[in-house]
Order: C-alpha cells, then structure tokens, then sequence
C-alpha cells in the first residue's frame, strides 16, 4: 500500500481559561493507519480530536485533512471525516432510521443515496434489527453503534473516534474492534482511549498525552523498545546478599522482594546472567528462580505519563 | 442543506409534546375570545347600522383577535424557540452540526425555518377562524391579509429573537425567560414618556407592536415590514456570529 498522508496536524495548541489544554501538538496520520490515542484522563485527548473534527477551533496552528486545510476550505475537509463524539450525537426523539437518513443528508448524500449508504452501515454495525427504535431508548451499547454508524455514512477517508468502545460489553467491544481494524485498512483511523488492551487489540500506531503534549508517537511495535532498564527476578535461598547482587556487573539497583526474591534492574540489553549463575555457584547461593521481567506496556504507559511529571 | 435542517427541526417539534400542547391552549384561548368578540359584534350591531363609517366586522372582530394572537405568539415563542440550541449543547447533537460539511449560517437559517414554519402553521390555524365568518358576513379581505402579514412578520421577529437567546445558554429554561424578557421590552418600549404624548420617536420606531398597529388597520407600509425584517436579519446574524464563537470559545 502507497502511503498517504490523510491527516497533517502541525502545532496545534489550545487553551481552556487559564490551563493550555493541548500544547503545540504535531502528528500525521497515513492511510492503513490506526492510530491510537493514549492518555489519562484531562490530557487532552478530546480537545485534540474535537479539533479534528471541526468542532473546536484551534487557538495555534493548521490542521490539513485529505488535502484540505480545516479553516480553509472547511466543508471539503469536513466532508472527508466521520466524527464520533464522546457522547454519541442522537437525536432522542428519532429512530435509528431516521436519525441515519437525516446524518446521510446533512453530509450530501441524496435520498437514494442516503438509503443505500445505510443499508451498508447498519449491515456493518449491527443494526438492521433495530432501525425502527428510537434512539432515545436503546441501550448504550446500541446508541455507541449507531454513532460509529453515522459516522461512516458518507464513506469518510479518515475516522475520528472519541472512545469508541465505552459503555459496551465484552462482546461487543470485541465486534467493534474487529471492526475498527477492517476500518484502518482501506482509511485513516484515529481513535481516543484510555484502556491499553484496546490500542494493542486495535491500533497499528500509538500517541500518548500527558498535559496536552505528546510524550509518545510511534508504532506500537515500537513502544516497549522505549523501556529505559528491564528486570530480572531472582530467587535465593540464601541470607540477603543484596551487596553482592548489587555488585554484579549490569545491575543499577536491587530490590528486595521478601522470602529470598530480588529484583535486578539493570540496562537494556546486558543482563548479568552469567555474572550472577557464577556467584550463586561460588556463594552456594542455592538459585531457584531466575526470569527476566518485560515491563509491560501498562507500566510503560504509567512511566511516560507520570514519571516524567517528577523529572520536569 | 436548510431544507435538511429544517425539515428535522419542524419534524422534532411535531414529535414532541411540547408544541401539540402549545397548538392546543393558543387555540382554545382564541377561540374563546373569538367567540366573546363575535358575541359582543352581535350587540352593538344594530346600533352600528345607523352611524355613517361605521366600524365592520373587520375592524371590530377580526383585529382585537390578532391583536390577541400576537400576545399569544409572544409568550408562547419563547417556549418554543427556546430548545433549539440550548438543547443541542446540552445533549452534544450539536457537535453532529459542527463536524458535518454544513456553514454556521446553513445551520442558523435551517433551525430558523423549522420553526418559522411551525409559527406560521399557528397563524394560519388563527386565521381560519375570521375566515369562517365568510360563511354569514362580508370581510374586508384585504384589512384580514394585513393582519395576518404583520403576525407572521411578528412570529418571524419573536422567533429570530428566540433561536439567537437559545444559542447563549445550554438551559433552555434560561433560554426561554431572557426570551420573553427581552421581548417583552421590545413591546413596552415607547411607553417611556407616553403619558405626555412626547414619547421619544427612537423607543416608539423600537417598538414591536406599534409597526403592527398600522397593518392592522389594513395599512402595509413598507417603512414596518422592513422593521420586522431587520429585525429578524439582526438577531440571525448574532446567532450566526455567537454559533462561530462557540467554535473558538469552546
């Protein structure tokens, strides 16, 4: 697949009274990409993508999506997106039918049009059961998919989606997913979370928040490569030589876990393994447990978003 | 795209509760005063025969309802108009407007006509109720027409007023007292300074009902169709200017 660039964001930045809620953000965004946006909550997550979509005007900086810069040529741009907001925008008093048709409508489709688009979309989310319904009475996970549906309506190149999966159940979650990737194969997908499990399940690249600013934009392949240290878990059945670990050569600091368990932080890519078997041997140290600890990408998430907030 | 718009708010009004109720008590009220005036015609009317320029039925029945239905329309508006906006904010279906390929005006003009066009589905049902006296009376049909030109122009200021409030505030509520407040002032405007007959000519040109006055007495002047008409481009060129600030403002 050629790369295209589908959305070119370069230093937005905005302000909420006296916080800056996004500062100097830049990011693209290549079709085929599902790029995930991380962060805790008031990060700016939903400032940056309310930009996206038009909704928010940004204080600083340009936003170009398929070509179309937002402030410039407004409608084009907005034509080339689907919005999800993070409340689903439905209107109660509708059924699903109508609420798509109108949605199909306010985004140029005609009559015939409109009504093929959401036959498509209702096939694709789930929802032919339940056109005759009025939005204000279905459940959250319905009223979820009917905003995913909407925004697909008008067969957007690029899809913005302010925490797609809240509110549903397990196995819709995995449904949405599943649909989301299918999505990011043939378009542009951003996508706004703060659950890790989603952005592993779903995206193909990942940018975390912290503060309004990125701290993190990269493959997802990438991210534990960013981990600074790695651990290695000993067990011993021996008194607390914690001078003698600490001296091994590699090992930045030990932690001592209680019942002959230690924790070896030491650099990426040197573990002192050999160093450490041939102590144990020479300490009749009595070595029963030796595994090398990955972090995780939830404690690499937590390192990005609050650790660095000690350093600054 | 207005006529999307449009269509969807008209729609949302018809499926709520709300405007049957209010279609239901304008009418009933009118009809009973309709009735009273007919009552009170039938009265006089043997003593009217022997004046020369005598007042018709016209003047004596079918401008004191007007002048009643534009009450009617005045308080009523304001309940009307008052969800438009605010409501969209509170409930997020607003951002559906924003993000969809659509002008803060298209949306402004849209919401506009909804309503527009279920006021003027009021004053047409108002209307049928002088229009049945054709059956047994002759009507100056000419003086019913300018009547019903300066309620529909009255419904299309109410209404301009009352999308502009409602986008201010996400409380409908709020919406809907500042509505009735600020229209309320329009209508008692050139009171100031009345009582001596000196009322300055800037609050009597202000003034809502005194440009209906003469359109009631069957008179279409241009100079108060074009108040009404200003008035209403004012306060929808607010709203449009107020819909992009919330973009900036957030």
């Amino acid at each position: 697949m050629t790369s295209e660039t589908l959305v070119a964001v370069e230093r937005l930045s905005r302000r909420h009274g006296q916080t800056q809620a996004v500062d100097a953000v830049s990011f693209t965004l290549e079709r085929g990409q599902v790029l995930g946006f991380l962060g805790l909550n008031g990060a700016g997550k939903s400032t940056t993508m309310r930009m996206l979509a038009g909704v928010l005007a940004p204080d600083v900086g340009r936003i170009v999506i398929n070509g179309a810069d937002l402030l410039d040529q407004p409608r084009q741009a907005k034509q080339a997106i689907g919005y999800l907001p993070e409340q689903p925008p439905l209107y109660r008093e509708l059924t699903v039918d109508e609420q798509l048709c109108y949605s199909a409508r306010l985004h140029g489709l005609d009559r015939a049009a409109s009504l093929q688009a959401m036959a498509r979309v209702k096939e694709r989310c789930g929802l032919t059961d339940v056109g005759q319904r009025l939005t204000g009475n279905l459940s959250k996970g319905y009223r979820q998919r009917v905003g995913i549906a909407q925004a697909l309506l008008h067969d957007p190149p690029v899809l913005i989606l302010d925490e797609p999966t809240v509110g549903l159940d397990p196995v819709q979650t995995g449904e949405i997913r599943t649909l989301i990737r299918e999505l990011g194969q043939e378009r542009g997908v951003i996508l706004s979370t703060h659950l890790l499990p989603e952005v592993q399940a779903t995206c193909t690249h990942v940018q975390i928040m912290r503060a309004g600013r990125l701290v993190f934009v990269g493959a997802l392949a990438e991210l534990p490569q960013r981990q600074q240290s790695t651990c290695l878990r000993v067990g011993l059945n021996a008194p607390s030589p914690v001078a003698e670990l600490a001296r091994l050569p590699g090992v930045a600091r030990v932690e001592e876990l209680g019942e002959g368990q230690f924790r070896l932080h030491h650099a990426a890519g040197a573990a002192p393994n050999s160093a450490l078997l041939e102590q144990a041997r020479a300490g009749g140290w009595d070595l029963w447990e030796l595994t090398p600890e990955q972090m995780s990408l939830e404690q690499i998430f937590i390192e990005l978003t609050l650790e660095r907030e000690t350093a600054e | 795209m207005i006529r999307v718009i449009a269509a969807r708010e008209l729609r949302g009004l018809f499926l709520s509760p709300l405007a049957w109720t209010l279609l239901g008590v304008s009418q009933a009220l009118l009809a009973w005063i309709f009735i009273i005036l007919v009552n009170d015609f039938q009265n006089v009317q043997g003593r009217l025969a022997g004046l020369e320029h005598a007042p018709g039925v016209t003047d004596l029945v079918v401008a004191p309802l007007f002048r009643v239905a534009a009450w009617a329309l005045l308080l009523l508006t304001p309940l009307l108009t008052m969800r438009l906006f605010s409501e969209e904010r509170r409930t997020g279906t607003l951002d559906l407007l924003l993000s969809a390929p659509v002008s803060a005006s298209q949306i402004v003009l849209g919401k506009y006509l909804g309503v527009l066009t279920f006021l003027l589905s009021m004053v047409a049902l108002t209307a049928l109720m002088p229009l049945a006296l054709l059956a047994g009376a002759t009507l100056d049909v000419g003086k019913l027409l300018a009547g019903l030109l300066g309620l529909s122009l009255l419904a299309a200021s109410f209404a301009a007023a009352g999308l502009y409030l409602s986008s201010l505030t996400s409380q409908p509520l709020a919406a809907a007292t500042a509505t009735l407040g600020l229209l309320l002032a329009f209508w008692i405007v050139d009171a100031a300074g009345a009582g001596q007959g000196a009322a300055s000519p800037v609050f009597a040109y202000l003034s809502l009902p005194r440009h209906n006055d003469a359109l009631l007495l069957g008179l279409v002047r241009s100079e108060d169709v074009a108040y009404y008409l200003l008035f209403s481009a004012a306060f929808l060129g607010l709203t449009i200017r107020r819909l992009d600030n919330l973009r900036l403002r957030g």
